[in-house]
C-alpha cells in the first residue's frame, strides 16, 4: 500500500483553485456514459448523489432506511459552520481552518481543511436556496450562534434541529434527479461487499432487506458515504442501524484505515438508566453556555442535590480551568466527569453521572429567558427521565457520539482502491484527534455538494475502465463469499442473542478503549474480544431465514463486523505512544492531567492495511505536514 | 426506586406482505417504568429469540424521536397516548400495572404491511419527488443573505418543516388522507421566497400524486393534528387548499 496525499503544490489559499483546474473535465454528454453508486443517503451521501445526477452522471443510491430522508444526519441539533462572518467579529476562512486545525490537536490535514472552510460559505448559500429554514434575525437576515466555545458566532441553526432541514434539503434535491430518472434509489439495502476488478472499486453486493435477496450492481466508480462507528460501543448516541460494516468490508478489500481509535465521547448526554437500555441521548452542548457542572465534595453524598449546600459542592470545571470554565472543550469537559465519578463523588442511582445545574442562570436570568434558550431540550430531558430541570439539577454523563477516524482518503477524497471514494463521517480526513462542535454538518455537505463533483470527474476522465457488468467473475465470486457468510450466521444455533454479544463488546469497548485508555488494558481487551468473538461464532442465535424481512440476521452481520473492528481499534490505541484530542493514554499527560502530544514521535495519520484475518495489519504512515500554523499545546486554563 | 409493571400485549403477526396476520398475545413482566416502549419490545423479542420464535419485525433508527422511522398503533392510537411524542420516545411510566396493549401497524392502503408492525412507506417519498423541492442546482446559489425573510414567516416555514414524515396522520386519519404531510411540506415551500416560482406547479403535482397513490381526501376530522408527534399544525392543510385552488384558477399551469 502506498500512501499517496495528491495534495496540489503552491500555497495553502491557492491549492483548491489550482487542483480544480488541473483535474481533467469528464465531456458534458459523456457523462451520461458513467454509473457511479453511491453508498448512504445521510448529508454526505445525498448532497453527493443530488449533485452528481445534476451533473448528468447515472447514480444508484443505496440506504439501509425506508427512505433516504431518515439517515442519522437527521439527528444533528446544534448547527453548521460557516465563515461568513455576518457579525463582524473577525471571523475569516483562515481563523474557521485554523480552529478547526488546532481543535483536532493538530492531527489532521493541513489542505483538507482549508477547503473546507473555503467552501463552508458556500454551503449556506445552496441550502438556503433549497429553502432549509434557517434562524434569522428580526430584520430577516441569518441568525447566528457560538457553539462548542468558539470565540466567534459562525454557526447556522434552524432551532434544534439543524441536522433535520439541512438533510431534508439534500433529501428534496436527491428526489428532484429521482424524479427525473438520474437517480435510481434502492431503499432498504445494506451493502454486504465492494467488487473490485482490476484494482478498480466497479460495484458492490447488496442485501434487500426485505426479501433477502443478495443483489450485485455495478458501476465506475463507488462512493460510500456510510457514517461513523460509534455503534461499537453498544450505547451511544447514534442511530440502532449506524455500523462500521461497509467501511470494514471495503478495508478487508484493500481499503485503508486511518486513525480508528479516534472516538469522540461527548460530555452532555442524559446518563445510562438501566441493563435493558439501547441507546443515549445526546443533550445540545449549548446547555454549557449556562448550566454550572458540579459534584458533592464528599464521595457517597446520596442527599438530594438541593440540601447539598454550596460549601459542599466542587464545581470543578470552574475551580481546574478559571478562563474556560464549564466551556472547556468536549474531550477535556467528558475525561473530567469520568475522573469526578471513579473518585466515587458521582451522582443518581448509579453514581456515573454528575449534576448540570441552572438555578444561578434561572436566578439571574429569570425562567423565561432560560426557557426561551434551552425549552426544547429540557422537555427532552423531562420526557426522559420525568424530572424537571427547572426545578432539580439535569444530570448528565459523557456518551459515545462521533467517530473521526475511518478510511483513509487523498485530497480527492479517494481511499486506497482507486475509484472507491469515502466521503463525511466514513473517511478520516478532516477533523484530527477531536471534532469541532457544527463542524460534522460543514464536513458532510462539503463533501458531497462541493468536493466530490470535481474530483469524480477528474478520476473518470483520466482513468481507463474496463466495460464490464454484473456477469463478471468478480461479481459471482463475491455474492457466493458474502450468501456464505449468512448461512454461517444462521446456521450456528446456539443460545445467546446478536444483542448479548453486542452490549458485551460494547462494555469491553467502553471500559478499556474509551475516555481514557492504558496500555495495559488495552491488551487485556484485545484478548477479551478475541475470545468473544470466538464464542459469538460457537453461540449465537439468529432466528428466522434469509430470504425475509429479519432484523436479527441484520444485526448479527453487523456485530460480527464490530467484533473484528474492534480489535483493530485496539491496535491502533497501542500504537499511538501519546495522547492527543481524544485519544488519552494515562501514560501520556501533562502536570495538569491533559493530553501530551508527542508531535516528534506521533505527527501522523496511522493507516492499517489489512493483511489477513489471522495476520497482524501493517501500519502506514502519513506524516502531517504543519507549514501554516503553528504546533501548539492546547491550554483552556 | 426501580418501579416495574407487568403487561399483556396483544401484538399484530403477519409473516410477509400478502400473508394473513392476526393479533398475538404476549405477556411482559418486571417491564422497567423507565423504558421506552420500544426498549420493551426488545425485551420481548429478546425472550422470543431465546425460546427459538420468531422476534417481532418493527421499524426503528435514531430512537430519540426525529428520524420518523418508528411508529405502531398503540390501544387505537399512533405512537402511543403522549402529545407530542413518537413510540421511540414514549415510556413504561405512562402504562399502569396489568394493562392490556394491543399494538398494530399503520393502517392504510398506501402503506402495505412488510412483516409485523413494518410498513412500506415509500408513497410518501413519491409526493415528495412529484414537486416537493425547490429546482436549484449545486453551486447556481445566489449569497445567502441576498433574500431577507421575516422571521415570522422564517419560523412558520420551519413550523411546518419540521415534519418527520413518519406516517401518524395518514394512520390517525379515517380517510387515510396525506393532506397533513403534503400540505406541511407545500406549506413550508410556499412560504418562503425561494418556493414561490414553483409555488403553483409543485401544489398541483403533489395533490395529484397524493391522489393517485390511494390516500384519502379531508374531510376535517382532525386526528392527524392531534396525534402528529411534531404537533403540526392543520392550518397547513388550508393552506395547502388556498395554494392549490389559486394554482387551479389563476395559473398558468394546467
Amino acid at each position: 500500500m502506498q500512501l499517496d496525499t495528491k495534495i496540489p503544490g503552491g500555497p495553502l489559499t491557492e491549492k483548491w483553485d489550482r487542483h480544480r483546474f488541473e483535474l481533467k473535465l469528464v465531456n458534458p454528454a459523456n457523462k451520461r456514459k458513467f454509473d457511479v453508486i453511491v453508498v448512504g443517503t445521510g448529508l454526505a451521501g445525498g448532497s453527493a448523489s443530488a449533485s452528481l445526477a445534476e451533473l448528468g452522471y447515472n447514480v444508484k443510491t443505496f440506504c439501509i432506511q425506508d427512505s433516504p430522508r431518515r439517515a442519522h444526519s437527521i439527528a444533528a441539533q446544534g448547527g453548521i459552520n460557516a465563515a461568513k462572518n455576518y457579525k463582524n467579529e473577525g471571523d475569516s476562512i483562515w481563523r474557521l481552518f485554523y480552529d478547526t486545525i488546532k481543535g483536532g490537536d493538530f492531527r489532521a490535514r493541513e489542505a483538507n481543511v482549508y477547503r473546507l472552510a473555503q467552501v463552508s460559505n458556500n454551503i449556506i448559500d445552496q441550502c438556503v436556496a433549497q429553502g432549509v429554514p434557517f434562524a434569522r434575525d428580526y430584520g430577516g437576515l441569518l441568525a447566528n450562534r457560538s457553539f462548542g466555545g468558539a470565540q466567534v458566532a459562525r454557526t447556522f441553526y434552524a432551532r434544534g434541529q439543524t441536522g433535520q432541514q439541512l438533510l431534508l434539503g439534500a433529501y428534496s434535491a436527491l428526489m428532484r434527479q429521482v424524479a427525473d430518472g438520474q437517480v435510481t434509489l434502492f431503499p432498504r439495502r445494506e451493502l454486504l461487499d465492494i467488487v473490485v476488478v482490476n484494482g478498480q472499486a466497479r460495484g458492490i453486493v447488496a442485501r434487500n432487506l426485505v426479501t433477502g435477496e443478495i443483489e450485485t450492481h455495478s458501476a465506475h466508480a463507488v462512493v460510500l458515504s456510510t457514517g461513523g462507528y460509534g455503534n461499537i460501543y453498544f450505547l451511544s448516541t447514534n442511530a440502532m442501524g449506524c455500523n462500521v460494516s461497509a467501511i470494514f468490508k471495503a478495508y478487508k478489500k484493500g481499503a485503508g484505515f486511518a486513525n480508528p481509535c479516534f472516538t469522540q465521547i461527548h460530555p452532555t448526554c442524559v446518563p445510562v438508566h438501566g441493563t435493558y437500555q439501547s441507546k443515549l441521548t445526546l443533550m445540545s452542548e449549548s446547555l454549557r453556555n449556562d448550566g454550572r457542572v458540579w459534584v458533592p465534595k464528599n464521595p457517597g453524598d446520596k442527599r438530594p442535590p438541593r440540601q447539598i449546600p454550596e460549601s459542599e459542592r466542587d464545581y470543578y470545571l470552574e475551580r481546574k480551568y478559571p478562563s474556560f470554565g464549564n466551556l472547556v472543550p468536549r474531550d477535556v469537559a467528558s475525561r473530567n466527569s469520568k475522573h469526578q465519578c471513579d473518585q466515587g463523588k458521582g451522582v443518581g442511582d448509579t453514581g456515573l453521572a454528575v449534576f448540570l445545574d441552572f438555578a444561578d442562570a434561572i436566578k439571574c436570568d429569570g425562567k423565561d429567558l432560560i426557557e426561551q434558550k434551552y425549552g426544547n431540550l429540557f422537555s427532552m430531558y423531562e420526557k426522559i427521565t420525568a424530572e424537571d430541570p427547572y426545578e432539580t439539577p439535569m444530570m448528565i454523563y459523557p456518551a459515545v457520539h462521533y467517530t473521526m477516524g475511518g478510511l483513509y482518503v487523498d485530497y480527492n477524497l479517494m481511499s486506497t482502491i482507486d475509484g472507491l471514494f469515502v466521503l463525511g463521517e466514513a473517511n478520516f480526513s478532516d477533523h484530527g484527534a477531536n471534532r469541532l462542535g457544527a463542524s460534522a454538518l460543514m464536513q458532510g455537505l462539503a463533501d458531497g455538494y462541493f468536493i466530490i463533483p470535481y474530483t469524480i470527474g477528474g478520476y473518470l476522465a483520466g482513468t481507463p475502465l474496463s466495460e464490464i457488468n454484473t456477469s463478471h467473475q468478480a461479481f459471482v465470486d463475491t455474492a457466493l463469499i458474502a450468501k456464505e457468510r449468512i448461512s454461517k450466521l444462521l446456521s450456528v444455533n446456539g443460545n445467546r442473542t446478536v444483542d448479548y454479544y453486542h452490549r458485551k463488546l460494547g462494555l469491553i469497548m467502553w471500559e478499556y478503549c474509551g475516555m481514557t485508555r492504558n496500555d495495559h488494558g488495552l491488551v487485556t481487551a484485545r484478548k477479551m474480544i478475541q475470545e468473544l468473538r470466538e464464542e459469538f461464532w460457537e453461540n449465537v442465535i439468529v432466528p428466522g431465514i434469509n430470504l425475509n424481512f429479519n432484523q436479527s440476521l441484520e444485526r448479527a452481520g453487523r456485530v460480527a463486523d464490530f467484533l473484528e473492528f474492534g480489535e483493530l481499534m485496539i491496535i491502533d490505541a497501542l500504537a499511538r505512544k501519546e495522547s492527543c484530542g481524544c485519544h488519552f493514554n494515562e501514560a501520556f499527560q501533562t502536570e495538569e492531567n491533559e493530553a501530551k502530544r508527542d508531535d516528534d514521535h506521533f505527527k501522523y495519520v496511522a493507516t492499517w492495511e489489512f493483511k489477513g484475518d489471522e495476520l497482524e495489519p501493517v501500519l502506514h504512515k502519513e506524516q502531517l505536514a504543519f507549514e501554516n500554523v503553528e504546533l501548539t499545546q492546547r491550554s483552556y486554563k | 426506586m426501580i418501579k416495574t409493571i407487568n403487561l399483556t400485549l396483544k401484538i399484530w403477526r403477519q409473516e410477509t406482505s400478502g400473508a394473513k396476520g392476526q393479533l398475538e398475545t404476549y405477556h411482559a413482566s418486571n417491564i422497567s417504568t423507565d423504558m421506552s416502549f420500544l426498549e420493551m419490545i426488545d425485551t420481548i423479542n429478546e425472550q422470543l429469540t431465546l425460546d427459538g420464535k420468531d422476534p417481532i419485525a418493527f421499524d426503528h433508527d435514531c430512537r430519540e424521536g426525529i428520524c420518523g422511522m418508528c411508529g405502531a398503533v398503540v390501544n387505537g392510537r399512533p405512537h402511543g397516548p403522549e402529545k407530542g411524542t413518537t413510540l421511540c420516545q414514549l415510556h413504561m411510566r405512562h402504562f399502569s400495572d396489568g394493562d392490556t396493549v394491543v399494538v398494530e401497524p399503520w393502517r392504510s392502503r398506501a402503506f402495505p404491511v412488510i412483516k409485523d408492525l413494518a410498513v412500506d412507506r415509500s408513497a410518501m417519498d413519491q409526493i415528495i419527488q412529484a414537486g416537493g423541492y425547490i429546482s436549484v442546482n449545486t453551486g447556481g446559489a445566489p449569497e445567502a443573505n441576498t433574500i431577507p425573510i421575516p422571521q415570522d414567516t422564517a419560523e412558520m416555514a420551519m413550523d411546518a418543516a419540521a415534519c418527520i414524515g413518519c406516517g401518524a396522520c395518514v394512520a390517525s386519519c379515517p380517510n387515510a388522507s396525506a393532506m397533513l404531510f403534503t400540505g406541511a411540506k407545500i406549506s413550508h415551500l410556499a412560504l418562503l421566497p425561494q418556493g414561490k416560482p414553483e409555488a403553483a406547479r409543485r401544489a398541483l403535482a403533489m395533490v395529484s400524486k397524493m391522489d393517485g397513490l390511494g390516500f384519502g381526501n379531508c374531510t376535517n376530522e382532525r386526528e392527524c393534528e392531534a396525534e402528529c408527534p411534531k404537533e403540526i399544525s392543520i392550518t397547513n392543510i388550508a393552506r395547502l387548499n388556498r395554494e392549490f385552488i389559486k394554482a387551479g384558477f389563476f395559473s398558468s399551469i394546467m
